[in-house]
């Protein structure tokens, strides 16, 4: 029980996928300029995740591992995040058109976000169960969207606050996630045993 | 090698048919961004961005057609608006100098001695602001004008004129505050524009 | 601040301890009061000429029901109520109306808007009047009318035109009548001087307003630094306490005077958020408008004064004058002999929420309470604005628990959806954030630049959409007229080429008939079968040739028939030649008609 506790710790606040790993990048810069955006992207990429990390899980232990085509990891793992990504996609649209418009673009775009291959390979290379890895991806997902809705709240402040010319918009977006990257520094060590 | 051909063939069908059911299960009539597009637009029905009226503009922008800054009338606010709703960048008015926004809201007023009643201006107002019939006298129901200017070209006897809307208490609006210690006012005008602050101990 | 203050209030002999509460935040601001309490109030003098504002009032402004020329008498109607909410306005005093037209008026934007102007004749002569014949007893419905008669509007402040609010819809129970004697805003004591002076009418017109309104009690609450006319009013309600009328004291926080803010302090009842104290069963009217409804009921008199105070250091004679509406406030400066080289600042309102006044020539309105004339240093402007250093003080201070620096980050950047997300329609702008900020900040008018903005927008998105309704109903009319064009154009062909084919076909009829040689009955025939062929061409409008046929066909059995049984003519041999002649003539006139008939179906069908 305590493994997994500390499990969930260690992806959510020690090794956050944004923060500390520097993964999925590309929707925590695009979608965190609105706090509505960035919770739908939030869920969106957490339904991702879980779902992707549990069927390429089942893809790798059943399918690539007996027919020793492990070389096919990555490419079999893309195949299953697409998959994953369309069938939420088609989801979202059915259950709530508006976040569909909200999020336009970027829906599609969680395919090529790297947290969540990464966190499909990273399972296999932990060598972790089905329940870990599920629970792997669940975790990350939390981490990712906490983060994304602590820098949209902080991004929408940003918008209105007197910022020099020079650094409105991105850099001083980039500069606010160096901080608090810094800052996640603090976690470090609170999931020891693992 | 045929064994790795095999299962990628097979997860992809696998996939591809998972995907197909969703797709029937999970049908949805095509959302109208169209409609949400026209929302936006300020419905002057002037044809300044080149499509035949407001719903035309929004149907290009929506296919991608069109630019989302070329509407004078709607100005920055207008197109930084569609930018959210599309989550696109928000581009600066086509145009550069010369397109710049209205400097206020304008109305047409028909000369009443010069009218003929020739009707050619009702036909053009795209909103059917103008009052009239043949060869009887034509006016602009001020409420219901846009401001668009198409009916000044078809008059013969150029009888219509373009005019600014004079402000009124009714439509006065609280100027932004200025008097900030970043934006100096030069010295003398102190007193005009902190005359208005509230709170003053 | 921000500690709850909750204390027993010990009153005189017969009347009942109040138990009051707190509301949150406020400022105690210097009152700066003795300086116009020195004297009684005094009347104004009637200036040459009157200028009354049509938009003295909230709501729609009223329109003109005198032309130019006309002579009025003090207290004549010469605007009328326009729409629901309006207000009526009375002539101040005698004259002659020369000029309906737009002048400087009292408002912040500096910006001109319809007056008429009275010349005054100095007569001062009253219009016929009367009050109600049995005030103790007069109806409800009555004392609105009365109400709506004079004209009153919210003297507080508001100007919200009073008969409306006597008028609550019957499923909104009224079971309070707050009257709002707190005048909580420094420098201003016009309605402290009322209360001395005239606590009778106040508070018969009080009772009046319960009265209208059914409600159970009245409150009626005044600030602690008004103690003469505490006492006054005291003696004053001494009977009436089995009414439900009870003065109470209240603390001296700015803005205790603020409707929400004092009926939480006299009640603890909060009004829910954008929404009114008749919600909760609770009326307020300000002291003033009392007196007015007073005024108006028992002795007809519409609102056509109020008692204005002239203050600040540059004024030498400050006190509270009783001045007629449409009085240039230059006058009224000029009668209290203010000194122009002295003032440095000219406020209409008080310092916390009053407004520049930049044109001496603009008339004392229903709105106006004071005008103050600060020399340098009384009442300096606030030096420049500062960044906001988050320090909360705002927050703190706001009296509607609202959180002004949030909304002042979102007004700045134009975000308005946000400013509205924090509840900006809240804000009474009572200017105690703008008070407290240690960096000067002009938050009030933040707040203001974005409410208008907000409803800028509103107006212009009506205004897109009325524009894309009628444009697209535009679309839809072209369309039908095109179609019932192209269809009364098909309905034309379709007659025309019917007509042709009966012709053709009659032409093939009458030579068939020829060929057969009975004159007398071809001409019947043919007359029949134009008859025949005229109801065809009636009764169907829309023709087509395989109908033709049958028609032919039946025509020929007809004829066939007819051949048959046709009666033999009996006197159609031997006649005499006047008989003849009479036949002919009888035969012409029917072909005249039958062409004319004719002549008349194609009009119909060429339409």
């Amino acid at each position: 029980m305590t493994e997994y506790f500390l499990l969930l710790v260690s992806t959510i606040l020690v090794n956050n996928f944004v923060l500390v790993k520097f993964l999925g990048l590309c929707p925590f810069m695009g979608s965190s300029r609105k706090l509505e955006v960035a919770t739908g992207m939030a869920l969106a990429t957490t339904f991702v995740l879980t779902l992707a990390s549990a069927s390429s899980y089942l893809v790798n232990t059943y399918i690539l591992v007996p027919l020793e085509v492990e070389f096919l990891r990555t490419i079999a793992f893309i195949l299953v995040i697409a998959a994953v990504v369309n069938f939420t996609e088609m989801v979202v649209h059915k259950t709530s058109p508006m976040l569909y418009q909200v999020l336009g673009m970027f829906l599609p775009l969680i395919t090529t976000n790297c947290a969540v291959l990464g966190v499909a390979l990273l399972n296999v290379q932990t060598g972790y169960g089905f329940f870990e890895s599920v629970l792997f991806g669940f975790g990350a997902a939390l981490g990712f969207s906490m983060v994304m809705v602590l820098f949209a709240a902080l991004r929408e402040r940003l918008a209105a606050s007197d910022v020099p010319e020079i650094f409105q918009g991105a850099p001083i977006a980039l500069i606010t996630a160096g901080i608090m990257s810094i800052a996640f520094l603090g976690f470090a060590g609170l999931d020891k045993g693992l | 090698m045929i064994s790795a051909i095999i299962a990628l063939a097979l997860l992809a069908a696998f996939f591809g048919l998972v995907l197909g059911f969703s797709a029937i299960i999970f049908k949805v009539e095509a959302s109208p961004v169209v409609e949400q597009i026209d929302k936006l637009l300020p419905q002057t029905q002037c044809a300044q961005c080149t499509y035949a009226g407001c719903r035309p503009y929004a149907e290009a922008i929506a296919e991608g057609e069109a630019e989302i800054n070329m509407c004078p009338p709607g100005g920055q606010q207008t197109i930084q608006a569609i930018a959210d709703l599309l989550d696109v960048e928000a581009l600066p008015l086509a145009g550069g100098e010369e397109a710049q926004e209205e400097p206020g809201p304008i109305l047409a007023i028909i000369d009443e001695q010069t009218c003929i009643g020739c009707t050619l201006c009702i036909q053009a107002c795209p909103v059917d602001a103008i009052l009239g019939a043949a060869k009887q006298m034509h006016t602009v129901i001020a409420a219901e004008c846009t401001g668009c200017e198409l009916c000044v070209e078809p008059c013969p006897v150029d009888c219509i004129d373009m005019v600014g809307v004079e402000e009124n208490i009714k439509t006065w609006k609280w100027p932004k505050p200025v008097n900030h210690i970043n934006h100096p006012l030069p010295l003398g005008n102190f007193e005009l524009i902190s005359e208005k602050t509230a709170g003053s101990f | 601040m921000s500690e709850s203050l909750t204390r027993k209030v010990t009153q005189q002999v017969g009347q009942n301890i109040r138990k009051i509460f707190s509301f949150h935040g406020g400022v105690k601001p210097p009152h700066r009061k003795s300086m116009s309490l020195q004297h009684d109030i005094m009347q104004g003098s009637i200036p040459p000429k009157l200028y009354l504002p049509l938009a003295q009032h909230l709501g729609q402004a009223a329109t003109p029901a005198v032309k130019v020329g006309d002579k009025v008498l003090k207290g004549q109607l010469i605007a009328d109520l326009d729409g629901p909410i309006s207000a009526r306005i009375h002539a101040p005093s005698s004259g002659t109306v020369v000029a309906i037209t737009k002048l400087p008026i009292p408002h912040p934007s500096a910006l001109t808007a319809e007056c008429i102007v009275i010349e005054t004749d100095g007569n001062d002569e009253w219009i016929e009047h009367q009050g109600a014949a049995t005030p103790q007893t007069i109806a409800r419905e009555e004392i609105r009318h009365y109400v709506e008669q004079a004209g009153i509007v919210g003297l507080g402040g508001a100007v919200f035109p009073s008969a409306v609010k006597l008028d609550v819809s019957p499923d909104k129970k009224i079971h309070t009548v707050v009257i709002n004697a707190a005048e909580c805003e420094p420098y201003i004591t016009c309605d402290d001087m009322l209360m001395r002076e005239r606590a009778e009418e106040v508070i018969l017109g009080a009772r009046l307003i319960q009265k209208a309104l059914n409600a159970k009690s009245c409150l009626i609450g005044i600030e602690d630094n008004k103690p003469e006319a505490y006492q006054i009013l005291l003696k004053a309600t001494a009977n009436y306490s089995q009414d439900g009328v009870q003065v109470v004291q209240i603390p001296a926080i700015y803005p205790a005077g603020g409707e929400k803010q004092l009926i939480k302090v006299l009640t603890d009842i909060e009004v829910p958020t954008q929404g009114l104290p008749t919600d909760v069963g609770i009326i307020c009217h300000n002291v003033g408008t009392a007196a007015a409804v007073y005024r108006a009921v028992y002795h007809g008199e519409p609102l056509i004064s109020r008692i204005i105070t002239l203050t600040g250091e540059a004024v030498k004679k400050p006190g509270n004058y009783e001045a007629l509406f449409g009085t240039p406030l230059g006058f009224l400066l000029d009668s209290v002999e203010y000194d122009p080289e002295q003032v440095h600042r000219l406020l209409i309102g008080g310092p916390m929420m009053g407004f520049g006044l930049t044109d001496l020539r603009a008339p004392l309105i229903k709105s106006c309470n004071c005008i103050i004339a600060a020399v340098n240093n009384e009442l300096d402007t606030p030096p420049p604005a500062m960044p906001c250093i988050r320090c909360g003080r705002c927050a703190e201070s706001c009296p509607m628990s609202l959180l002004p620096q949030q909304m002042y980050w979102f007004s700045k950047a134009r975000d308005l959806e946000k400013v509205q997300d924090y509840n900006i329609f809240d804000c009474i702008e009572c200017g105690c954030c703008s008070y407290v900020c240690p960096s000067n900040i002009p938050l009030v008018q933040y707040f203001r630049y974005a409410k208008s903005e907000i409803w800028g927008d509103e107006s212009d998105k009506q205004k897109a959409d009325l524009a894309r309704e009628r444009h697209e109903f535009q679309e839809i009319r072209k369309v039908r007229a095109k179609a019932e064009k192209a269809a009364a154009a098909a309905k034309r062909k379709a007659a025309l080429a019917k007509k042709k084919a009966a012709e053709e076909k009659k032409k093939a009829l009458s030579e068939a008939e020829e060929a057969e040689g009975n004159k007398p009955e071809s001409k019947k025939t043919a007359t029949k079968e134009n008859n025949t062929a005229k109801k065809n061409d009636s009764d169907k409008t829309e023709s087509s040739s395989a109908e033709e046929d049958p028609i032919k066909a039946a025509m020929q059995r007809v004829k066939e028939k007819k051949a048959q049984n046709k009666p033999q003519p009996k006197n159609t041999d031997n006649l005499t030649e006047a008989q003849q002649k009479q036949i002919e003539e009888v035969d012409a006139r029917r072909a005249k008609t039958n062409e004319s008939d004719k002549e008349k179906q194609e009009d119909d069908a060429n339409v």
